[in-house]
C-alpha cells in the first residue's frame, strides 16, 4: 500500500532581515493511513513549519516552499493552486491549533462555525448543516449539543472549546488530522479527556493524525511513530517504544531524559536532571553543512563540525542524523 | 530526626473577589478563589501547591506575598504574621519573602540593564552600603551562572532561561528565607526547564531557602518537593509528604489527577488503571453544597453532595479532605 501522505526533501524558506533561512531543510517522511506520527523537538526547530507547509497555510510573502514535494493522494500540494488547497483544507486534511481560546470567532456562536465547514465544504443546506453539527457536538462529548449549539466561544471552558475545535476539524471527515500541541494551553486532567478522545474518533474514522508536540509523554501515549526535529532538520525518526527504550541521537537522548518523569514508587533518591546545555540556534545559523546540534552535543568531535551528518539506519525502522549514533 | 520547625504558618486564609453577573446592577456575590486553606512549610524545605488552573495555588501565593488582598487568616513568616503588617513594617519584611515568577519576558523590567534589575532590590532595602551592593550582584550572577559582563546586557538580549535566571538572581538579592516559585519552568522549552530546575535546586542546599513552589506539572513537582499540598476549587483536598503523596494518593482527585500524566514509561502505562474525570468543575461562584469534586468524582455517594467534608489527618502528616478515607 502506498503511503497517504510523502513528502520528500521539503525545504521551507522564510525571510527575515538576516536574509533567507531554510526553518525546513530537506526533510523527508510517510503517513500512512490511520496511524499516528508525532513530531518532538523544543520551539524554533521547525515542527509547526512542517504543518503549515503542508496545508498551504505558510506566512504569506515570508514563507515559501523552496523545494521537494508534497505527495498526497497521489497530488503533489507544492503545485496546487489556492483554489484546490482550499478544497483540500478542512476537507481532506484539517488542522487544530495549540490555542483554543484564540482560534475561534468569538462574535459567532459554536453551532455556525461548525455548520459554515460542513456548507462550504459539503453542499449542506442550512437545516442539514445545523442537525449536523449538533451531532458533531455529541461525539466529541459536550454534554447536552443541542442546548450547546447557540453558545459562543466565551460561554465554555477551553476543554470545551478545543472539542469543538476537534468537530470543525473533523467535520468533512478528513483523512489527515494535524494537530498542533493540542493540548498544552489544558490542564492535565483535560488532557486525558482529549486523548481518549482523538484516540476513540480515529478509531472510529480512519483518520491519520499528526501530532505535534514537545512533550516526551503525550508522544508515548498517542503515537506510533515519532521524528525528531532539530533546527529545521530531522534529528531521528522511528518506532516510538524503539526509540524511547534507545535513542539514537544524543538531541533525543537529552530531551527524554531532561524531564523529571513522574514514576509510581517514588523512592526517596532525587537525581540531578540531565541537562542539555544552550538553547536551539537562531535562524540565521541554520542550513550550515555541519551537525547544527553540535555545539550543545557532548559528544561533538571534529566531523560533526565540518558536515551534515547522514542518515544512520538501525533495524528496519529507526534513522539517527548523527555521525556518532552507533556510540550513542 | 527531628522535624524542622515551619518557617511559614499559613491558617485559615481566604481571599474572595466581588464578582457582578449580569451588569451593573447586579447583586454582588463573592468568588471564594482561596476558601479556608491552612499548610505549612518547614524551613529549608519545599512544600509545593498544585492543581489545576482556576484552583486557587497562584493567589494562594500572592495572598501570602501581600500582593492579593486576603480577606481573612494568617501567615507567620516566622514569628511575623505578614497579613497583619502594614506601612514601613511591610515594606522592611519583603526583604525575608521574595518571588520568582512564571513568565521571563513580562517580570523583568525591559529599559533597566540587568545588573541594575538585580540590584533594584538591595537599593530599596537600603540596608547595605552602595559599595557593597556591586559585590552582592557580582556574586548573585556567579551563582546563578551568568557572565559578570551580562550585567550590561538588556533582558531582550537574553534567551528565556537566562532571564529566569536574572528573575532568580533578584530574588535572591535580599538574603530572603522563604521564596516563592510560582511556575518558574512552566514558559520555558523542556531542555531549559532541566537547567533551572537543577539551579534552583543547587541554591536551595547553598543558601539554605525554603521554597514555596506553585505548579501544575506533576513530573516536576515530584522532583522538587519534600511534601505537596492539592488544591482544587479553592481548597487543600490533600496535603502530604512527597513519598506518601505519590506512592499512595488517597483523594480520588489525587488520584485521577496523578493518573492522567502521560508517561514514558511503558510499564507504568500498562499498569495505570486511567481514571478519567468527566466533565468540568462546577461554577466557582454558585458552589453546590458537600464536596465541591462530588460532581466530577468516580466514588461520589449520596452524602457527599450533602456535606463538605472537612481536611483531616488520616496519618502522621497525611491530610485528606474526602468522607470516604
Amino acid at each position: 500500500m502506498s503511503a497517504l501522505l510523502s513528502v520528500q526533501n521539503l525545504r521551507i524558506e522564510l525571510t527575515t532581515r538576516d536574509g533567507v533561512a531554510p526553518v525546513i531543510d530537506d526533510l523527508s517522511f510517510t503517513l500512512d493511513a490511520g496511524e499516528v506520527l508525532s513530531f518532538v523537538g523544543e520551539s524554533g526547530c521547525g515542527k509547526s513549519m512542517t504543518a503549515l507547509g503542508i496545508m498551504g497555510l505558510l506566512p504569506d510573502r515570508i514563507g515559501r516552499i523552496a523545494g521537494g514535494q508534497i505527495m498526497f493522494d497521489g497530488e503533489d500540494l507544492t503545485k496546487a493552486s489556492e483554489k484546490r488547497l482550499r478544497e483540500i483544507r478542512g476537507n481532506d486534511i484539517s488542522m487544530i491549533f495549540q490555542e483554543p481560546m484564540t482560534s475561534l470567532n468569538p462574535v459567532y456562536t459554536v453551532g455556525e462555525q461548525i455548520a459554515e465547514v460542513l456548507r462550504a465544504h459539503q453542499g449542506l443546506s442550512k437545516r442539514a448543516a445545523w442537525a449536523q453539527a449538533a451531532e458533531l457536538l455529541d461525539a466529541v462529548r459536550i454534554p447536552n449539543p443541542r442546548g450547546r449549539i447557540d453558545d459562543y466561544p466565551f460561554q465554555m471552558s477551553g476543554g470545551q472549546r478545543q472539542r469543538v475545535m476537534i468537530a470543525i476539524a473533523l467535520a468533512c471527515k478528513p483523512k489527515i488530522l494535524i494537530a498542533d500541541e493540542p493540548t498544552t494551553a489544558l490542564d492535565v486532567t483535560v488532557q486525558a479527556q482529549i486523548f481518549d478522545l482523538l484516540r476513540d474518533l480515529r478509531r472510529d474514522t480512519g483518520t491519520a493524525i499528526i501530532m505535534i508536540t514537545h512533550d516526551m509523554g503525550a508522544v508515548a501515549e498517542m503515537a506510533e511513530r515519532m521524528i525528531v526535529m532539530y533546527a529545521g532538520r530531522r534529528a531521528e525518526e522511528g518506532r516510538v517504544d524503539t526509540i524511547l527504550e534507545h535513542p539514537r541521537h544524543p538531541y533525543t537522548r537529552g530531551l527524554v531524559s531532561c524531564v523529571p518523569h513522574i514514576t509510581d514508587h517514588l523512592t526517596e533518591a532525587r537525581d540531578v536532571l540531565t541537562e542539555v546545555p544552550g538553547i536551539v540556534p537562531s535562524l540565521r545559523d541554520f542550513g550550515q553543512d555541519q551537525c547544527l546540534f553540535a555545539a550543545r552535543c557532548t559528544m561533538a568531535e571534529d566531523r560533526c563540525r565540518a558536515q551534515r551528518p547522514s542518515a544512520v539506519a538501525f533495524g528496519t525502522d529507526q534513522r539517527a542524523d548523527c555521525w556518532r549514533a552507533e556510540d550513542v | 530526626m527531628m522535624t524542622p520547625d515551619p518557617l511559614l504558618r499559613v491558617q485559615n486564609l481566604s481571599v474572595r473577589f466581588a464578582v457582578r453577573r449580569g451588569g451593573f446592577m447586579a447583586a454582588k456575590s463573592w468568588l471564594y478563589a482561596v476558601d479556608d486553606v491552612s499548610f505549612s512549610v518547614r524551613r529549608g524545605e519545599t512544600l509545593a501547591i498544585v492543581g489545576e488552573s482556576g484552583s486557587g495555588k497562584t493567589t494562594t501565593a500572592l495572598a501570602v506575598a501581600r500582593l492579593v488582598a486576603a480577606s481573612a487568616g494568617s501567615a507567620h513568616l516566622g514569628d511575623t504574621d505578614l497579613l497583619a503588617l502594614e506601612g514601613e513594617a511591610l515594606r522592611q519584611a519583603r526583604a525575608r519573602l521574595q518571588f520568582i515568577f512564571q513568565d521571563p519576558y513580562s517580570s523583568l523590567n525591559p529599559r533597566l540593564r540587568a545588573g541594575a534589575i538585580v540590584r533594584e532590590p538591595l537599593d530599596s532595602q537600603d540596608n547595605t552600603a552602595a559599595g557593597d551592593r556591586q559585590g552582592t550582584v557580582d556574586r548573585l550572577f556567579q551563582a546563578v551562572g551568568l557572565r559578570p559582563e551580562q550585567q550590561a546586557l538588556f533582558p531582550h538580549q537574553f534567551s528565556g532561561g537566562q532571564r529566569q535566571r536574572i528573575g532568580i538572581a533578584r530574588a535572591l538579592a535580599t538574603q530572603p528565607e522563604l521564596v516563592i516559585c510560582d511556575e518558574p519552568v512552566s514558559a520555558l522549552d523542556v531542555a531549559v526547564q532541566a537547567q533551572i530546575l537543577n539551579l534552583l535546586r543547587r541554591l536551595q542546599g547553598e543558601f539554605g531557602l525554603t521554597y514555596l513552589f506553585i505548579s501544575h506539572d506533576l513530573g516536576v513537582v515530584q522532583h522538587m518537593c519534600d511534601s505537596v499540598a492539592v488544591m482544587y476549587m479553592g481548597r487543600i483536598v490533600e496535603h502530604a509528604d512527597r513519598l506518601p503523596l505519590f506512592n499512595t494518593p488517597r483523594h480520588p482527585y489525587t488520584v485521577a489527577l496523578l493518573s492522567a500524566v502521560p508517561s514514558v514509561d511503558k510499564a507504568r502505562r500498562a499498569r495505570a488503571q486511567r481514571v478519567l474525570i468527566p466533565g468540568d468543575p462546577p461554577d466557582p461562584v454558585n458552589l453546590p453544597p458537600g464536596c465541591r469534586f462530588a460532581n466530577r468524582c468516580p466514588l461520589a455517594e449520596a452524602r457527599c453532595s450533602q456535606s463538605e467534608p472537612p481536611l483531616r489527618e488520616i496519618a502522621p502528616g497525611h491530610k485528606v479532605a474526602c468522607h470516604l478515607v
